[in-house]
């Protein structure tokens, strides 16, 4: 009956689709809604198959099919999405590049985008997103909630990567950085994350551990607080419902304050509250030892979670936001060295007594590092927010070094470390097919961020000096191209950096592919479980 | 009073008080008397239950101790 359901909603999603393409005022509306009609056809043949068909479902065992999709997801798009990063880092280095025959579809503009919503939300979230639902699980001791709702979270977490992907190269786009994606993507994207919601709340609620693991605390947080700055951010009024452009509701500074109230707290909530999930898990469970303290995990969840919601103003000093708010906004970043610094040292003292494992684990190392650039970038950032300093930063290359020592040195590489971590376990192998090769992609990701981000400080400094520099008569001295010309070298070496980084993950990529393919499954040692 | 200037004033005054309480009581209710012995049993709680769901009639450990 359930599955006849699924048909009808199914078949009428597909017509009107392609009703809505038929009428679609724009290029990229006509491409969105051929796409959501291939993805219904395409899951509508996928349950007309399986109708009728009596499924059984071992309520003794984890549901980790949707987790190891997630683990492909991950890594896949996290090779896409740095490798349109270098290619778009080429862009700006040889300008050249931006081919004539590509020029509306292949630009720096439109391909920047591209970049970041790939390794933010296709990369990062679906590495958010399978984390979540294995540690979930396992922190739980019961297998996810909701049956295959947890599969409509990933495939439609993948239909939104589409749909976005494919839209902002043909000029879909609401101009909002980080929430590009346009009213129709918005609300799929919320149908999306109320199920992510869902699958996790339903999961925790029905746990046989009787306490909620910290790291459940930092992935809810991510879910809940995501959930509310998406509504927020994304209150716009479509032209029409055949198009992809729409109206704000909010104008000028309130909407300039709303988009960075979203934009800093995506940095806040998804990058580092879901990913402080992931480390308060896979670091003491690669390392074999509990948490260093959990009344410092405890203290360090609350007090992020009460500072970072009010840090979004130190995005516009300077600006017609009133002077009162962007001092807001930089004290609390100020104040939010605190708890980050507290989570960077209960990570790192996690391995006291098991230094020796950096040594000879290369995932330990991965993810050491990672909790370093955490470190590293939390320092940074409230420096960075503090007005003296941000006349200085803002617009310049400083801010691209600050958030890719982050996003490469923090997000990736803690997300490296879980991939490294998983797929021995998932795919039931006895260990990881070389740790050579970890180590290579170790060392190269690693040098790769120090180029880049150096990279990026050289260059953002001098042009926030030659900006600023006047002659004694006060006039300035440098034109804007003057600063382009001198930046360029320091481009090579950042387009290097990230070249680096790619090879890395391509490394990985393969290493797991290997790890899979060529090693013989673990031998299972409980003899009373029946194998599949 | 306009909205904005009272909802402000409340902001920074009342509102901010009572957001620094709550923070304060958690963390005084995380180190409360006995929470150690907690938090010890759910930092080693993910050592278990790796491989597979936790059966039905697992006695909790803590109530094995009792």
């Amino acid at each position: 009956m359930w599955d006849y359901l699924k048909l009808v909603v199914l078949g009428l999603i597909a017509v009107v689709a392609a009703i809505a393409a038929n009428y679609a005022w724009d290029l990229a509306y006509m491409v969105n809604a051929v796409t959501v009609m291939l993805a219904a056809g395409i899951t509508f043949l996928v349950v007309l198959r399986g109708a009728g068909e009596v499924r059984t479902v071992n309520k003794n065992e984890y549901m980790d099919g949707v987790v190891r999709a997630g683990v492909i997801a991950t890594a896949f798009w996290g090779v896409v999405g740095f490798l349109v990063g270098v290619v778009i880092a080429s862009q700006l280095a040889w300008p050249g590049l931006n081919f004539e025959a590509l020029q509306g579809y292949g630009n720096f503009g439109r391909l920047r985008p591209l970049h970041t919503s790939a390794v933010i939300f296709a990369f990062g979230g679906n590495a958010l997103i399978m984390s979540a639902f294995y540690v979930v699980q396992r922190t739980s001791a019961v297998r996810l909630w909701g049956g295959n709702l947890g599969w409509f979270v990933f495939w439609g977490w993948q239909l939104v990567i589409v749909l976005a992907a494919t839209g902002y190269v043909l000029g879909a786009t609401q101009s909002k950085e980080y929430a590009e994606p346009v009213w129709y993507v918005d609300i799929l994207i919320t149908v999306v994350w109320v199920s992510f919601l869902a699958v996790f709340a339903g999961t925790l609620m029905k746990r046989k551990e009787p306490h909620i693991y910290v790291a459940n605390w930092f992935y809810l947080a991510f879910i809940i607080t995501i959930a509310m700055l998406h509504l927020v951010n994304n209150m716009a009024i479509p032209v029409s419902v055949f198009s992809s452009q729409s109206v704000q509701v909010t104008s000028g500074v309130q909407d300039a304050m709303i988009q960075w109230w979203y934009g800093h707290n995506a940095v806040g909530f998804f990058l580092t509250a879901g990913f402080l999930g992931m480390m308060y898990y896979f670091v003491p469970k690669q390392a074999e030892r509990p948490v260093f303290s959990y009344k410092l995990s405890i203290i360090h969840f609350w007090a992020l979670i009460f500072l970072y919601i009010w840090a979004g103003p130190h995005h516009l000093h300077y600006t017609a936001l009133p002077d009162w708010a962007s001092t807001l906004g930089m004290v609390f970043s100020i104040i939010l060295w605190m708890p980050s610094w507290g989570g960077m040292i209960n990570g790192l003292m996690t391995l006291s007594g098991a230094w020796d494992k950096l040594r000879t684990d290369p995932v330990i190392r991965m993810m050491v590092v990672s909790i370093g650039f955490y470190g590293m970038s939390t320092f940074e950032g409230p420096m960075m927010s503090i007005k003296a300093v941000n006349s200085l930063s803002h617009y310049t290359d400083w801010t691209i070094g600050h958030v890719h020592s982050g996003a490469l040195g923090w997000n990736g590489m803690i997300t490296f470390g879980a991939l490294y971590f998983l797929v021995p376990r998932l795919w039931n192998r006895e260990r990881l097919y070389s740790l050579t090769l970890v180590s290579w992609h170790f060392w190269l990701a690693t040098i790769g961020i120090v180029l880049y981000a150096s990279a990026m400080w050289v260059s953002g400094i001098m042009e926030g000096l030659m900006w600023r520099e006047v002659d004694a008569n006060g006039y300035l001295v440098n034109a804007f191209a003057d600063t382009v010309s001198a930046k360029y070298p320091m481009y090579v070496v950042r387009m290097l950096g990230g070249l680096l980084f790619l090879g890395g993950a391509i490394i990985m990529c393969y290493n797991l592919w290997m790890t899979v393919r060529a090693l013989p499954s673990r031998v299972t040692t409980h003899a009373a479980v029946p194998a599949e | 009073m306009e909205t904005y200037s009272f909802l402000r004033q409340f902001a920074d005054s009342w509102a901010l008080l009572s957001l620094f309480l709550i923070f304060l009581g958690v963390v005084v209710w995380a180190f409360r008397p006995g929470s150690s012995k907690v938090h010890d049993e759910v930092a080693n709680s993910i050592f278990r239950n790796d491989k597979k769901p936790a059966e039905a009639e697992t006695p909790k450990p803590h109530v094995k101790e009792a």
